[in-house]
């Protein structure tokens, strides 16, 4: 652990800036439009109104300030369509912007800190925004009926006009002087029949870019006035450090301006991505490998084997599972193993810093603002007033852009420093990982072994349920050990396991996490993308043990969770389970909660004549509470179910002494065109409050198509990828 | 110097002969539209024309494009481009986005070739470009969707 993270979560919180000028006193807690109760929201010099989640322009234009970062899931659109919904907004007039680092203002209500992560975006803010419309909206009609000498309860407003009688205004008409008004204490938010945009297919806010090359959006694309790239040689096995290292050609090289060393590694600095990278392969080092972590994935595996047959620490007990056991008419059992994973985002990791000895900015797709703005004022000791923390569109994170340790952020801030101290000069400097950086470059979801039996009795219903997790545990270590690890057990492994919703009255599960070197984090959908691999396909085995129908095995089992239950008849339903398959196709099915959003999963798969796999369509029944932007939610279930198929396909990591194996997409490959099935998607009509989108999808898919390969050919898949059984 | 036309206009630049196009257009010329994604021409994200044909800009040598027309997803605008992002608009394709410049240069170049293709074709044409967010479910049907546009 890197020494300034202890100062991380003690450090100050960032002061209020930006929006809020001419706010009053000190604000906690959950607050209209993020303002404390009478104040009144800012009038910026160009007679902008602008309160924390909303500014209007006077040229007419509605800009959303987002607290989230939008990685492709669509949190961006989701949050415009919660203000323009109580604002009555046109769409059409809606831009979205990314939030200062600022917890005060912009925190996650669910992590008390500002950050984006376990699909929580719409959750958390789902009432935040609707209130910031309801309160813009009722100070734009209160200055409009002080304009016009009406009662406030006579104007109406549609699609961005306030009218009343023969009055009519644009909202950038009375931005102004509704800017010098009291935000008011309550509003009164729509209800759902009067929603015109919740639940419609609002157009995201970001295609139209994203279809033009989405010139300057991410922070790859930072390119400012003088700036210069920088890559990092980094040790290939995680500890390791320079011991010496010699850059006599690497400074030869044109457009070479610096080679600095810090603590990560040695940095070259230079006026061109190519040629970093080039004066980068010249540079010659040797590393100290005395701490390194030297364990390959086979000595790891060996260690964590011996580990299945040893007692771990309780995540769950309940009942007398070796007893009930004992009872059964059918007994199960079976060891998984799950490999490392790299997250590859499309777009490499990158940051571009500026540090001028006094302030700092910093430019990168920030997922979790407060650590990275804490890291980058802890490392370069300033006070986060004097750090800046710009949050650019990101090219893909499924996790990797949140770390405990905002590492990215860290080096940033070293080589900023580095870079001031050697040249004497402040200059915008971007450190670019390349895709060997990336892949080579550890972060990875962690391998996991499991061992279960189980077992069931003549009527079909189990009777008992042993489980053993074996894996690094991904919060140990990290600032946020103390959110999810209790009594030894990382929740992050045995999420989806042991809070599991069958009727499972006799259920043990117990965990080991062993220290490994090479640091991992969650990735798209966390523990669950193991946990329900087991799960799922062990009800399958169970089922046919039972000699079962495996919907019906598993809806006698769900009666306490109406709603997973619920996704399942869904899918099942929508996918003709109860026809026969067409000539050629088998079908599997797994159901999963995660991030309290419950899905379903048919996949129909066809077997090639090269025995390989190929998935031909996923059937998927979802309930995700209230669906605010239906299209966005089938978008987010394709992609999650696609890349949770690419998970299991052919994804892997592997480490040699300590190194790992895979640098590049040739030898890391994940889901192409070829591969990827037709999906349906099937959404709940429901009441209750948004729940997640990002990550649910991805869960059930390996399962689902486990299942159906077994059907296919008998083989249960209990290790991954399926690369390993000649299955892809 | 190397002299050649990038979209429409004669461009000159004084680097090195070995220096991939994907990083004269992005660090030389600040045109970002044209994404670095793996460096190895196994991803696609840089994808241009050159002369017509989609190639992979990270392996394509700046002295080999001396003379030749680029067009990067900032100029094309030919009626296949056209009709693949009216069609990436419409059915809403991209997710975070980064790979769809190389997607949206691949698929307009296929459509120039054949203006009516099967799955077979688009699976045949597409396979080399990545898109972690997995919208190639979308991607397909957005490129049926483009030919069905063009013919109209």
């Amino acid at each position: 652990m890197i020494a300034y993270l202890s100062n991380v979560l003690d450090a100050p919180r960032p002061s209020r800036r930006g929006f809020l000028k001419l706010s009053a006193g000190a604000v906690g807690g959950l607050l209209i439009g993020g303002m404390a109760p009478r104040s009144v929201a800012a009038a910026d010099e160009d007679g902008s109104f602008a309160m924390p989640f909303v500014h209007i322009t006077p040229e007419n234009v509605v800009t959303v300030v987002s607290k989230h970062l939008d990685k492709g899931q669509g949190t961006a659109t989701g949050l415009a369509t919660l203000v323009a919904e109580e604002l009555d907004a046109d769409p059409a007039q809606i831009t979205v912007e990314f939030a200062p680092a600022d917890a005060e203002v912009y925190a996650n209500t669910m992590f008390g800190l500002q950050g984006t992560g376990g699909s929580t975006a719409m959750a958390n803010s789902f009432q935040q925004y609707r209130e910031a419309g309801a309160a813009a909206r009722a100070m734009l009609i209160a200055a409009a009926a002080e304009a016009w000498g009406v009662p406030p309860g006579e104007i109406t407003v549609a699609a961005g006009t306030l009218s009343a009688g023969g009055n009519s205004a644009t909202f950038g008409e009375m931005a102004k002087a509704a800017a010098g008004l009291a935000v008011p204490a309550e509003v009164t938010l729509k209800t759902p029949d009067q929603w015109v945009l919740i639940g419609k297919d609002m157009p995201r806010v970001d295609v139209p870019a994203k279809s033009a090359g989405a010139v300057g959006m991410y922070g790859m694309d930072v390119q400012p006035e003088g700036g210069l790239v920088a890559v990092t040689a980094r040790c290939p096995c995680y500890g390791g450090v320079v011991a010496s290292f010699d850059d006599a050609a690497a400074r030869q090289m044109r457009g070479v301006v610096d080679v600095l060393q810090i603590p990560q590694g040695v940095v070259v600095i230079a006026d061109n991505t190519w040629r970093a990278i080039q004066a980068r392969d010249a540079l010659e080092i040797e590393w100290d490998m005395a701490e390194a972590e030297a364990r390959g994935t086979d000595a790891l595996m060996e260690e964590y084997t011996a580990l299945l047959d040893q007692p771990g620490n309780t995540a769950i007990d309940r009942g007398d599972s070796e007893a009930n056991l004992a009872n059964a008419t059918a007994v199960v059992e079976a060891d998984y193993a799950f490999p490392y994973l790299a997250h590859a985002t499309m777009e490499p990791l990158n940051i571009t810093v500026l540090y001028d000895g006094e302030t700092a900015e910093f430019w990168t797709g920030s997922q979790i603002q407060t650590l990275d703005h804490n890291v980058g004022a802890a490392v370069l000791e300033l006070d986060p007033s004097k750090v800046q923390i710009h949050t650019k569109w990101g090219g893909g994170s499924f996790g990797r852009r949140a770390t405990a340790d905002s590492h990215l952020v860290a080096e940033a801030a070293m080589i900023g420093s580095a870079y001031l101290a050697s040249q004497g000069e402040a200059r915008p400097i971007k450190l670019v990982y390349t895709r060997e950086d990336d892949l080579h470059g550890r972060y990875y979801r962690p391998l996991h072994l499991h061992r279960v039996k189980a077992g069931v009795d003549a009527e079909g219903r189990i009777t008992g349920w042993q489980h053993r997790v074996v894996g690094q545990g991904i919060m140990i270590g990290t600032a946020f050990e103390s959110f999810t690890v209790k009594d030894g057990v990382d929740h992050s492994s045995v999420e989806g396991a042991s809070d599991t919703t069958y009727d499972l009255p006799h259920l043990v599960l117990d965990t080991h996490h062993p220290s490994v070197g090479t640091p991992v984090l969650w990735w798209r959908a966390v523990g669950h993308t193991h946990t329900a691999y087991v799960m799922e396909t062990m009800m399958d085995e169970l089922a046919e043990a039972a000699g079962q129908d495996p919907v019906a095995f598993r809806l006698a089992h769900l009666k306490n969770d109406p709603r997973l239950a619920g996704v399942l008849t869904l899918a099942a339903e929508k996918a003709g389970w109860d026809q026969p398959a067409a000539e050629g196709i088998h079908r599997g099915v797994a159901v999963h909660k995660s991030f309290n959003s419950y899905v379903a999963e048919v996949a129909e798969v066809r077997m090639r004549d090269d025995g390989t796999v190929k998935v031909e369509r996923v059937v998927c029944g979802v309930d995700c509470g209230v669906a605010i932007n239906p299209d966005n939610i089938k978008a987010q279930i394709e992609g999650g179910l696609g890349y949770g198929l690419s998970g299991i396909l052919r994804e892997e990591i592997t480490l040699t002494g300590g190194e790992v194996d895979q640098f590049n997409y040739p030898d890391y490959t994940p889901l192409r065109i070829t591969d990827m099935p037709e999906v349906e998607v099937h959404i709940v009509a429901s009441a209750e409050a948004p729940t997640g989108i990002g990550e649910p999808g991805t869960p059930p898919i390996g399962p689902a198509v486990a299942n159906a390969v077994a059907k296919a050919t008998g083989q249960r898949i209990r290790s991954l990828p399926f690369t390993k059984h000649g299955l892809a | 110097m190397v002299t050649f036309t990038l979209n429409g206009e004669t461009r000159q630049v004084d680097v090195e002969p070995d220096m991939p196009l994907l990083w004269v257009l992005r660090d030389e010329l600040k045109m970002t539209g044209t994404k670095f994604g793996c460096g190895v021409a196994a991803c696609g994200a840089c994808t241009v024309h050159l002369n017509g044909e989609p190639v992979r800009s990270c392996q394509t040598w700046i002295e080999d494009v001396e003379g030749a027309e680029v067009t990067t997803i900032e100029g094309v605008d030919n009626k296949a481009a056209q009709a693949i992002q009216a069609a990436w608009v419409e059915l809403q394709v991209p997710q975070c986005g980064y790979c769809q410049s190389g997607q949206i240069m691949q698929a307009s170049a296929l459509l120039i070739e054949t203006p009516k293709p099967s799955d077979d074709d688009i699976d045949a044409a597409m396979e080399s470009n990545l898109c972690r967010c997995a919208s190639y479910a979308r991607i397909r049907k957005a490129i049926h969707r483009a030919a069905d546009i063009m013919e109209a």
